[in-house]
């Protein structure tokens, strides 16, 4: 199995625990991520809500880049992958706007024909390409005894993306039972975090955040699992914001799901990318599994 | 000796002439195309003048053959067939073109409508140039029927008929006859007790002389056509003999072994291995689920044997194939609920307190598990809120996009159960109230009186997240109020979830078996909406009751009792016709190679071992075709379709690409073969 990875700003720096993992997983499962040459931001949330021309040239250009011998692109932030896809579409269905993003990259000496790239999630690859069977032979450090809130977040369930239930997704949480873990099947695992409302109105933004740990922490999630940066930081690093706004004490680790998989593969720890998140996780997943063993692997 | 054909053209008001320019093409065709003696463009063909015309002309020109270019033949054929008839010609020798449907409904362009009309009717008379007269068939038709499914509709059918005094065969795949309308509590809008007035017409089912009930049994096999019917009815094993069992329910008492009833209790409560779905059932002749008995699972036990009185448990039962043979077949196969899990964002299967309709039923049905008790899965609460969903899994484009119909009347309904027996809260959350039959939009306002609470939106979710304390332990339905314009959380204690009426699971495969089909939606497909909704495209199939479509039981009452009316109304003919257009082989020809034998869908193609030639059983042959095109040696010809026939009106079609001279020394049976 080959793919062409993007990883996208984020996973460059804020969220490189998720890059670090990514790799390392993906290694251990004997995937093959070739990453691309020079790409550039997928431009977030904010370029198609300035400029839908130019955020669809610039996301283009990606998708321009993976070479003859990929036609799989993955993207592990929920952001990029979203607007990887969504461009995609885009050009197929929007001929007169294709003319003009043909102009734009040709100005590169690039060129892109929709549905080339078949843009997928990272979950998807785990869960559909690699599938049950391959996981569950490497699991050398079953998850037992650990309860995991899987997150979803909500740009990875849009319908157009077709791999999952957008209303209730379970993708996640099947693949947590597969590597023996307690799964917590929590009612607002694909409601929003908020996603910037923390740059613009926090009350608002905190409210949001406090119903996602509320809900895990009434379920006795021990942590919780993101597969986007932008969940990650809002309910790890803003937890101990609404804890002082609402007199709360949550104290939830908040994890990249790949960063959990590692660890049942038998990845070091530091391998994973452990220890970057504000709420330590460590302690609570060496506690709840038999300390001594995890990460003793390669 | 050439033919004269006439030709007329329908303006059928201004349905055809709006488009098409039908004098333009009435006088076109008198004038252009070879034999045809007259051409007429008239007002509306189908009316008594108009056919007169037609007739008039036969008598006054001698006429050898007619076209009228009008509507589908679906329509009017018939009409146009028995004009000819009586005038004396054959009516085979009559074509109809339909330049309505198939083109000035289809069409914008006014002069290439007139074209295609004048194309299409062109085809048409160089075809019937070839037709030759036919005459039809007739065969008796078998007094027996089989009704298929003994819910309300097909009880009703059965009891139509028997009570007229024919014999009927009632197959039922439960182990007792009553369908759907057993599990009900109250029926809308009366509020009559559901069992009450459905039980009489169980028992008097199972009571009658002129009817054959066969439960737990399943349609095997169709063949034959209208009129006579060759059935194969699977008769499942009861392991209990039904002639000797006298219903004393002993074994069902003393049998250990209880399990959960997902059917009829709706997995509210439990039964037994060997069971009666419920007390009144009919017959009353238990059945062993050997899915759950200790026998089949450990070869233990035995109970029900030991204090069988009449020694009727017989473990080595084994299924049993019936052969009948009935002249028509009514299926009334019924409905099965949608799967709510299909919506997991209401949390049916895993929030407790979230029921189905259908377990609702069964939760306030006095002889139900709670004794009609409406308490909470704990088994004593009784719940202060109540919200009831409509349109779970209906108008909903990721799952039906049809209305169910029933299931408004049906949540006010419940609501007014909870109103009646409770002290509690009942919101009803629905998109459009409908409520559309006789006395149903008052009891709709009855129940606006009775302080229930109508919520205007679809719900967005029911989730046991709070977010505020007066929230916490409840159900939480969000929900936006399109009245007021807001997302709005009502915490409740119990939801009830509408879900959608589906067609059975195996209703297509069913339907193969008599060689009826179904809609996108999975509904068995009537001859026409509005005017032949018992009937199907299969002489001698019928449909009613909800396997037609979702409809509620008056409906499905007055669908059984019409389809019994159109079946009787066979019977007391005694004959039905049959068209003569039909396969013929030529035995000379025939090589024996039997590929037409297993090609025809109708089996009715048999097999001379002695002559060693295939033959045309001309009563089954629907004249499809099939075996014409695959006869590797060409020797099976069409009534009606005859190569020459297709050539000829093929060529009629391409009249302006086609020359005259070349046809002329064309002869048009030959078929192009390759040379050797």
């Amino acid at each position: 199995m080959k793919y062409a990875y993007y990883p996208g700003c984020s996973l460059e720096a804020g969220s490189a625990a998720y890059d670090k993992s990514v790799r390392a997983v993906l290694d251990q499962l004997g995937v093959e991520l070739d990453e691309l040459n020079d790409w550039n931001c997928c431009g977030a949330t904010e370029y198609f809500s300035q400029n839908e021309l130019v955020a669809t040239s610039v996301i283009a250009r990606n998708l321009a880049l993976v070479d003859s011998e990929h036609d799989q692109l993955v993207a592990p932030c929920a952001a990029c992958f979203l607007n990887l896809k969504k461009t995609d579409k885009l050009l197929a269905e929007h001929p007169a706007m294709k003319c003009q993003v043909d102009a734009a990259l040709a100005a590169g000496g690039l060129s892109y024909k929709p549905g080339r790239v078949h843009v997928r999630h990272l979950l998807d690859i785990l869960y559909t390409d690699v599938g049950p069977e391959a996981i569950k032979a490497k699991v050398v450090q079953p998850l037992s005894g650990l309860r995991v809130a899987p997150y979803y977040g909500c740009q990875i369930v849009r319908p157009l993306n077709g791999f999952d239930n957008p209303e209730y997704p379970m993708k996640l949480d099947e693949m947590f039972e597969w590597l023996g873990a307690e799964v917590v099947d929590y009612p607002v695992k694909a409601h929003c975090c908020g996603g910037h409302m923390t740059q613009i109105s926090e009350p608002e933004a905190f409210e949001l955040i406090r119903r996602l740990l509320q809900s895990a922490d009434e379920y006795k999630a021990d942590v919780i699992l993101c597969m986007c940066p932008m969940c990650q930081l809002n309910l790890d690093a803003y937890q101990g914001r609404v804890n002082g706004h609402f007199g709360t004490s949550f104290k939830l680790p908040i994890v990249f799901f790949t960063q959990l998989l590692g660890v049942a593969l038998g990845i070091d720890m530091k391998k994973l990318g452990f220890g970057k998140e504000l709420v330590s996780a460590e302690p609570v997943i060496r506690s709840k599994l038999d300390g001594s063993s995890v990460g003793a692997g390669t | 000796m050439a033919e004269k054909v006439g030709v007329y053209v329908c303006h059928c008001g201004s349905n055809i002439a709006g488009k098409v320019d039908v004098e333009d093409v009435a006088k076109w065709a008198g004038e252009n195309v070879k034999d045809v003696a007259v051409s007429r463009d008239y007002k509306f063909m189908c009316s008594s003048l108009g056919q007169k015309l037609v007739e008039d002309d036969i008598k006054e020109h001698g006429l050898t053959r007619v076209v009228v270019a009008a509507c589908s033949p679906h329509l009017h054929e018939k009409t146009f067939r028995r004009a000819c008839s009586n005038a004396g010609l054959n009516p085979y020798l009559m074509e109809m073109t339909n330049i309505r449907e198939h083109c000035s409904w289809v069409h914008k362009d006014r002069a290439a409508a007139t074209e295609k009309a004048r194309a299409l009717v062109s085809a048409s008379i160089e075809r019937v140039k070839f037709q030759e007269p036919l005459e039809p068939m007739f065969v008796d038709v078998n007094r027996a029927t089989l009704v298929i499914g003994g819910g309300i509709a097909g009880l009703q059918a059965t009891l139509e008929l028997a009570d007229a005094g024919y014999p009927v065969y009632l197959v039922e795949r439960q182990p007792s006859i009553g369908g759907h309308m057993a599990q009900f509590d109250k029926t809308f809008p009366t509020l009559d007790c559901s069992a009450c007035i459905l039980t009489p017409k169980m028992s008097e089912v199972g009571q009658h002389e002129n009817v054959t009930l066969l439960t737990y049994a399943e349609l095997e096999e169709v063949s034959g056509s209208v009129g006579s019917f060759k059935v194969k009815i699977r008769q499942k094993a009861r392991h209990v003999v039904f002639d000797d069992c006298t219903g004393c329910g002993i074994c069902v008492e003393k049998c250990p072994r209880k399990v959960l009833d997902t059917e009829f209790e709706a997995g509210m409560g439990n039964r037994k291995a060997i069971y009666m779905p419920f007390p009144q059932a009919v017959p009353r002749v238990p059945v062993i689920d050997t899915e759950s008995c200790i026998w089949f699972e450990r070869q233990k036990c035995r109970a029900c044997e030991k204090l069988c009185p009449t020694n009727a448990i017989d473990f080595d039962q084994q299924d049993e194939l019936i052969d009948i043979e009935v002249g028509n077949i009514i299926m009334a196969t019924g409905w099965e609920p949608f799967d709510t899990r299909k919506i997991p964002q209401y949390g049916y299967g895993r929030l407790a307190n979230v029921y189905t309709s259908l377990e609702f039923e069964r939760l306030c049905n006095a002889a139900g598990p709670t004794n009609g008790k409406i308490v909470l899965r704990d088994g004593k609460t009784e719940p202060k809120s109540v919200a009831i969903v409509h349109c779970v899994g209906s108008r909903d484009e990721r799952h039906n996009p049809y209305c169910s119909g029933v299931c408004c009347m049906a949540a006010l309904k419940l609501g007014h159960l909870v109103v009646e027996k409770t002290d509690a809260e009942v919101y009803s959350f629905y998109i459009d109230m409908r409520t559309n039959q006789k006395n149903y939009e008052e009891f709709y306002q009855r129940l606006l009186g009775e302080g229930m609470r109508f919520v205007r939106g679809k719900v967005a979710e029911v989730t046991d997240a709070a977010r505020k304390p007066s929230e916490q332990g409840k159900l939480i339905v969000q929900c936006e109020d399109t009245l007021v314009g807001r997302q709005q959380r009502y915490p409740v204690d119990m939801v009830i979830l509408m879900g959608a009426i589906e067609p059975q699971r195996d209703a297509r495969e069913m339907g193969l078996k008599c060689g009826i089909s179904c809609s996108m939606d999975g509904w068995y497909t009537e001859r026409h909406p509005k005017l032949d909704p018992v009937a199907t495209m299969t002489d001698g199939i019928f449909v009613a009751g909800t396997c037609q479509g979702p409809k509620d039981i008056p409906a499905s009452v007055a669908q059984g009792a019409a389809a019994a009316a159109r079946v009787s109304g066979m019977i007391t003919k005694g004959k039905v016709m049959i068209e003569p257009i039909v396969a013929k082989i030529d035995e000379e020809g025939c090589s024996g190679c039997r590929i037409c034998n297993n090609m025809c869908p109708y089996n009715a193609i048999e097999y001379d071992a002695e002559a060693q030639v295939s033959r045309v059983i001309t009563a089954l042959c629907k004249g499809c075709g099939t075996c014409v095109s695959a006869c590797p040696a060409g020797v099976i010809s069409g009534a009606h379709f005859s190569d020459r026939q297709i050539f000829a009106q093929i060529q009629g079609a391409l009249w302006d690409a086609w020359q005259p001279q070349d046809a002329a020394s064309q002869d048009a049976e030959t078929v192009p073969v390759s040379a050797p």
